[in-house]
C-alpha cells in the first residue's frame, strides 16, 4: 500500500464519518479539526521553525471575536457599519486584524532570542485574554451570543454534520498549503531557522523575514479556526482563548510530532479525545468537579518529552509503508549565470582591518587583495586569526576598524546577506548544515538568491518551474564536487570531509565570483584532495577568485597563486608560494626559532 | 489621587513587590543552576498558603498525599536504579528521604492536632510538607532531561505547572482561603497607616534575602551552586555534583515559594490557581534582571508590584493587561542587550 493510497483512505474515512457516527462524535471530530488547524500552525512555527509559542489561543480569539462583534453588534460605529452582518466579511476583517496584530507582536517578540520568545508569548497570551474579558463592547466575561449561522452556496450550515465538511476541507487545505510551502525555496529557508541561521544568512536568506512569515501563517490558521468556532458554536466568551488552551495547543503539536504536518492532526485527535474521556471519567473517579484532565496532560507531556521527544507521528510512520524517496535527479533549464569579472581584476581588497573582541585583538592591521582568476591562500598557525578575518570579510562579523572593498564597493558594516547578494559565497570551518535535510536540499539553499518566487506562489505550488531549475542547478553542483551518489542522503549522515565538500557545492550554487573556503581539505583523503584541487583549478580557470584558509601545506603550495601568512592576528609575510616558504619569519612561526 | 491614596497604593505595591522579589530570586537561582524556567514556582506559593489554611480549619492538607505519592515514585525509581547499578548502599538514604520522612510528616499531621498549634508551628509544618516537593519534582520531571535544551525544559516546566494546578484543585477545591494576619498591629505614621502584616512581609522578605546572600557568599553549598550556575562542566570537574546542585536549587525555590505563600495568604485570598499569576509577576522581575542578576531582579519585581497597585487604581480591569504587556518591551530590551548567542539549539 502506498502512502498515497493511505491518504486516499484517510480522506475517504473523513468523508463517510459523519454519515456513520453519532451527533456527539461528529461534534468531537469538528473540534479535532478546529484544534488541528491551530496545531498545524504550531508545527510550522515551533516544530519546523523552532519558535515556541504558548499564545496561539489569543489569535483564535481574535478570529472568533472579530466575526462575533461584526455580525452581532446592534449598532456598529458609523465607520464599521458597512462591515457588519456577514460572516464572510467577518472572516476577511478577522484575517486582516489578526495579521496586523501578529505582525506587530511578531516585530516585537520575534527579535527575542531563545527562551525569551516563549516567555513573551505567555505575556501577550495573558494580555489578550484579559483584554477580551474586560472590553465592554466584546461582552466582557459573559461573552456574546446570537452569532449568525454560516451559509455556503445558499445552504445553511445549521447542524454539526454539515459544518463538519467545511471544517475538514479547511484543515486538509491547510495541510496541503503547509506541505507545499515546506517543499520550496521559501520552505528551505524556513527549515534553516532551526539551527542554521548563520549559514542561511550567509546564503542570502532573510531569516528575520522567514520568522515573520511563519508567525503570520500560524496566526492566520489560528484566526480561521476561531472564525469557524464562532459560527459553529454561535457564542463566544473569553474562556477558550486563555493561556491554558494556548498551552494545550502546543501540547497537541508536541505530542503528535511537532516536526510533522500530520503530527498536528494526530496530536489534536489524541488530546481532544483524551480530554473528553478524562472529563467524563476523572470527576466521577475523584468525586469532585473540575478540569482534572490537566493533571494527566501535564504528566503525559513530561513522559513524552522524556521518552519520545519527537512525538507520536514518527512512531506511527515506522509501521507505515515508506514513501519511495524521490531519487530522480531533477532536471530543469539552467539558471542564468552572473557575468564573472575579467581575470586579474581586484575582487576583494581588505585594508588595515582591525578586529577586537573586548581586549583581545584578533586581527591587527590586516590587508590583502584577491583578484579574479586567482587562488589566494591565507595560512598561519592555529589561533592566528584566519577565521576571524573570514568572518569580517563575509559579514558574519564586522571589523572594528579598517575597510573591506568587494568589487569596488565598501562592504564594511554590511551584513552577510547583503554581501552574499554582491556575489561572495563561503564555507565554514565548523560545518554548518541541516543534518536532516538531504544533500540536494542543503545545496539548494545556496541558490536561494537565484530564485525569486515568494511565499504565496510556494503555498499554491505555482513555483514548480523555478523550483525545478533551482534543484537542477543544485544537482549540477553536487555532481560537480563529486557527491552525486549521496545526493539524496541526509546531509548529517556524510563523513566530515564530504560535509565540507557539500558546503563548497552549496557555495557554488550561489553563482559567486568570489569563493571563501575555510579549511576545505580538512578530513579529506588523498584522492579526494586531488579532485578538490582539480575543481578549484577549474573554477580559477573560469575566472573565479578564491580565498582559501588551509593547513595542508602540500595542498596550499600546489594550488595557491599567492599566499598571505598570519600570526597572532598580524600579517607576517605575503608573496608567491616559493618565496613564502623560504621566508625566515614564516619558518619561525611554523617551526619555532633557532636559539 | 491625593498623597494619602498614593502612599496607600505605594504600601500595597511594596508589599506585593517584596513577594514578587522573593519569587524572582528563586527563579533566577533555578534558571542559573539548572536552565529550567521554573513556571511552577507559583504553585508552591499556592500550596504553601493553602496547606497553612487547611491546618487552621483542621483539615488534612492534600499536599501530604502529594508528598507521600511523590516520595513513593522517587523511591521506586531510585531504588530500581540503585539495585540495577549495584549501588545498594544508597538505599537507606533513598528510603529515609522518600519514604520515612513523608511517613513521619503524616504521623505528625494525624497524631498531633495541628489546628491547635500556635501559628508559627503551623507554618513550620506547612513548609515541612511543601518544601521537599521541590527536589522530588526535580528528580521526577527534570533530572532525566538535565541536558536537554532550554526550550524543552521550558515545555516540561509548563507541563509540571499544569499538573500541579490540577492537583491543587483536587486537593484544595475551587474555593479560596485566607489566613489570619501575623499581627493585627498598625502604626500611624503621618498621614498613612502601616499595617503589621506589611511590616512582616517586607521584613521577612528582607531577612530571607540577607540569609540567601550569606548562604551564597559564605557557605560551601552556596558557592557550589554559584559555581554550577557559572559553568556546569567546570563545576562538575571540580567534583560538584550537578545533580545535588539541581535538587538544592529546587529545594530553595520551593522554600521561597511556600514561604511567600505563607506571607501573602493573610493579605489576599489565595485560590488553587492564584500562584500562577503571582509567579509570573515574579518572572517579570526576573526577566528585568536577565535571569541572571539578583539585585536587578529584586528591583524589577518591586517595580512590578508598584505598577500593579497603581494601575489597579487607575484602570483596575486592565491591571493584568498592563502588567503583562510591560514584559514585552522589557523582553525586547533584554534580548537586544544580551550578548547574542549565535545559534539557539
Amino acid at each position: 500500500m502506498s502512502p498515497r493510497l493511505l491518504l486516499a483512505g484517510f480522506i475517504g474515512l473523513l468523508l463517510i464519518a459523519p454519515l456513520a457516527v453519532s451527533e456527539f462524535h461528529v461534534t468531537l471530530l469538528n473540534y479535532i479539526g478546529l484544534y488541528a488547524l491551530v496545531a498545524l500552525g504550531l508545527v510550522l512555527l515551533t516544530g519546523v521553525g523552532g519558535l515556541t509559542s504558548f499564545g496561539q489561543a489569543a489569535f483564535v480569539g481574535l478570529g472568533a471575536y472579530t466575526t462575533a462583534y461584526l455580525s452581532t453588534a446592534e449598532s456598529l460605529p458609523g465607520w464599521l457599519a458597512p462591515l457588519g452582518g456577514s460572516p464572510w466579511i467577518g472572516l476577511v476583517v478577522g484575517l486582516v486584524v489578526t495579521a496586523l496584530v501578529a505582525f506587530v507582536l511578531g516585530l516585537l517578540t520575534l527579535r527575542l532570542s531563545g527562551h525569551y520568545l516563549p516567555l513573551g508569548t505567555i505575556a501577550w497570551g495573558i494580555s489578550l485574554y484579559f483584554l477580551f474579558g474586560n472590553l465592554e463592547f466584546l461582552g466582557g466575561h459573559t461573552g456574546m451570543s446570537g452569532i449568525p449561522v454560516l451559509s455556503l452556496f445558499g445552504l445553511e450550515l445549521r447542524d454539526g454534520r454539515k459544518f463538519y465538511y467545511v471544517i475538514w476541507a479547511v484543515v486538509l487545505g491547510a495541510v496541503w498549503l503547509t506541505q507545499n510551502l515546506l517543499d520550496s525555496r521559501e520552505g528551505r529557508a524556513i527549515r534553516a531557522l532551526k539551527g542554521g541561521v548563520v549559514m542561511a544568512e550567509a546564503m542570502g536568506v532573510d531569516t528575520a523575514r522567514s520568522k515573520v512569515v511563519i508567525f503570520l501563517i500560524a496566526a492566520l490558521f489560528a484566526c480561521i479556526s476561531g472564525w469557524l468556532y464562532a459560527h459553529l458554536q454561535r457564542f463566544v466568551n473569553p474562556t477558550p482563548f486563555g493561556l491554558g488552551i494556548g498551552i494545550e495547543y502546543l501540547f497537541m503539536a508536541v505530542v503528535g510530532g511537532a516536526a510533522h504536518v500530520w503530527g498536528a492532526l494526530i496530536g489534536a485527535g489524541v488530546i481532544t479525545i483524551l480530554k473528553q474521556w478524562l472529563q467524563d471519567w476523572l470527576p466521577a473517579l475523584l468525586g469532585a468537579s473540575g478540569n482534572f484532565e490537566v493533571i494527566v496532560f501535564g504528566v503525559m507531556m513530561i513522559f513524552v518529552l522524556q521518552r519520545a521527544r519527537d512525538g507520536i507521528w514518527p512512531i506511527l510512520t515506522r509501521f507505515m509503508p515508506q514513501r519511495e524517496a524521490k531519487r530522480r535527479v531533477p532536471d530543469g533549464e539552467a539558471l542564468p549565470k552572473k557575468q564573472l569579472p575579467e581575470s586579474g581584476q581586484a575582487l576583494l581588497e581588505v585594508r588595515n582591518v582591525v578586529k577586537r573582541f573586548g581586549g583581545l585583538v584578533a586581527n591587527n592591521n590586516m590587508s590583502l587583495t584577491v583578484r579574479a582568476g586567482e587562488v589566494m591562500a591565507l595560512i598561519g598557525p592555529n589561533g592566528a586569526g584566519k577565521s576571524t578575518m573570514f568572518n569580517c570579510v563575509s559579514g558574519v562579523d564586522s571589523a572594528s576598524e579598517g575597510e573591506v572593498l568587494f568589487r569596488g564597493t565598501a562592504v564594511t558594516g554590511l551584513n552577510s546577506r547583503q554581501i552574499a547578494k554582491l556575489g561572495m559565497s563561503r564555507t565554514f570551518q565548523h560545518v554548518r548544515l541541516l543534518p536532516t535535510m538531504t544533500v540536494l536540499e542543503n545545496v539548494a539553499i545556496g541558490g536561494h538568491l537565484r530564485g525569486s518566487k515568494g511565499v504565496l506562489p510556494a503555498l499554491l505550488h505555482l513555483d514548480r518551474a523555478e523550483e525545478a531549475r533551482l534543484l537542477a542547478e543544485a544537482a549540477r553542483q553536487v555532481e560537480r564536487v563529486g557527491l552525486k551518489d549521496s545526493m539524496f542522503e541526509p546531509a548529517g549522515s556524510l563523513a566530515l570531509g564530504q560535509q565540507r565538500t557539500m558546503e563548497i557545492a552549496r557555495a557554488l550554487c550561489a553563482d559567486p565570483c568570489l569563493l571563501l573556503l575555510d579549511e576545505p581539505a580538512a578530513g579529506l583523503r588523498y584522492l579526494e584532495k586531488q579532485s578538490l584541487a582539480e575543481l578549484l583549478r577549474k573554477l580559477r580557470g573560469e575566472g573565479m577568485g578564491i580565498l582559501l584558509v588551509e593547513h595542508d601545506m602540500d595542498f596550499v603550495m600546489g594550488l595557491a597563486d599567492r599566499v598571505v601568512v598570519m600570526e597572532f592576528g598580524e600579517k607576517i609575510a605575503e608573496g608567491l608560494p616559493d618565496e613564502v616558504q623560504r621566508n625566515p619569519a614564516v619558518l619561525e612561526a611554523y617551526l619555532g626559532g633557532v636559539d | 489621587m491625593d498623597l494619602q491614596i498614593a502612599l496607600l497604593l505605594g504600601q500595597d505595591g511594596i508589599t506585593n513587590g517584596a513577594i514578587y522579589a522573593l519569587l524572582s530570586l528563586a527563579l533566577v537561582l533555578v534558571f542559573a543552576v539548572t536552565r529550567v524556567i521554573f513556571i511552577p514556582q507559583g504553585e508552591f506559593v499556592a500550596f504553601g498558603a493553602l496547606t497553612l489554611a487547611s491546618f487552621q480549619v483542621g483539615k488534612t492538607p492534600g499536599t501530604l498525599w502529594l508528598l507521600i505519592g511523590a516520595g513513593l515514585l522517587v523511591a521506586l525509581i531510585d531504588m530500581t536504579i540503585a539495585l540495577r547499578s549495584g549501588t545498594a548502599r544508597k538505599i537507606p538514604r533513598i528510603v529515609g528521604w522518600n519514604l520515612v520522612y513523608p511517613a513521619a510528616a503524616a504521623a505528625a499531621v494525624f497524631l498531633l492536632k495541628p489546628s491547635e498549634f500556635p501559628l508559627l508551628a503551623q507554618i513550620v509544618l506547612s513548609l515541612a510538607l511543601v518544601v521537599p516537593l521541590g527536589p522530588m519534582l526535580y528528580r521526577l520531571a527534570f533530572q532525566p532531561l538535565a541536558e536537554a535544551s532550554v526550550l524543552v525544559l521550558l515545555i516540561v516546566s509548563v507541563a509540571v505547572h499544569l499538573a500541579l494546578v490540577g492537583l491543587g484543585l483536587l486537593f484544595f477545591g475551587a474555593e479560596g482561603s485566607r489566613t489570619p494576619a501575623f499581627s493585627n498591629a498598625s502604626f500611624d505614621w503621618g498621614v498613612v497607616t502601616i499595617t503589621g502584616q506589611t511590616l512582616w512581609v517586607v521584613g521577612a522578605s528582607l531577612l530571607l534575602i540577607v540569609v540567601l546572600a550569606v548562604f551564597f557568599e559564605r557557605t560551601i553549598y552556596g558557592k557550589a551552586l554559584r559555581a554550577t550556575a557559572m559553568n556546569r562542566t567546570g563545576a562538575r570537574l571540580m567534583g560538584i555534583s550537578t545533580l545535588m546542585a539541581g535538587k538544592l536549587s529546587f529545594l530553595l525555590a520551593a522554600l521561597i515559594g511556600a514561604f511567600s505563600g505563607v506571607l501573602i495568604a493573610p493579605i489576599t485570598t489565595v485560590y488553587y490557581d492564584t500562584g500562577f499569576l503571582i509567579g509570573l509577576k515574579g518572572f517579570v522581575g526576573a526577566i528585568v534582571g536577565g535571569l541572571a542578576s539578583y539585585p536587578i531582579a529584586a528591583a524589577g519585581a518591586l517595580l512590578v508590584g508598584l505598577l500593579e497597585s497603581f494601575s489597579s487604581f487607575w484602570a483596575s480591569a486592565f491591571k493584568e493587561v498592563i502588567v503583562f504587556t510591560l514584559i514585552i518591551p522589557v523582553l525586547v530590551w533584554r534580548s537586544l542587550t544580551t550578548h547574542h548567542v549565535e545559534e539557539d539549539e
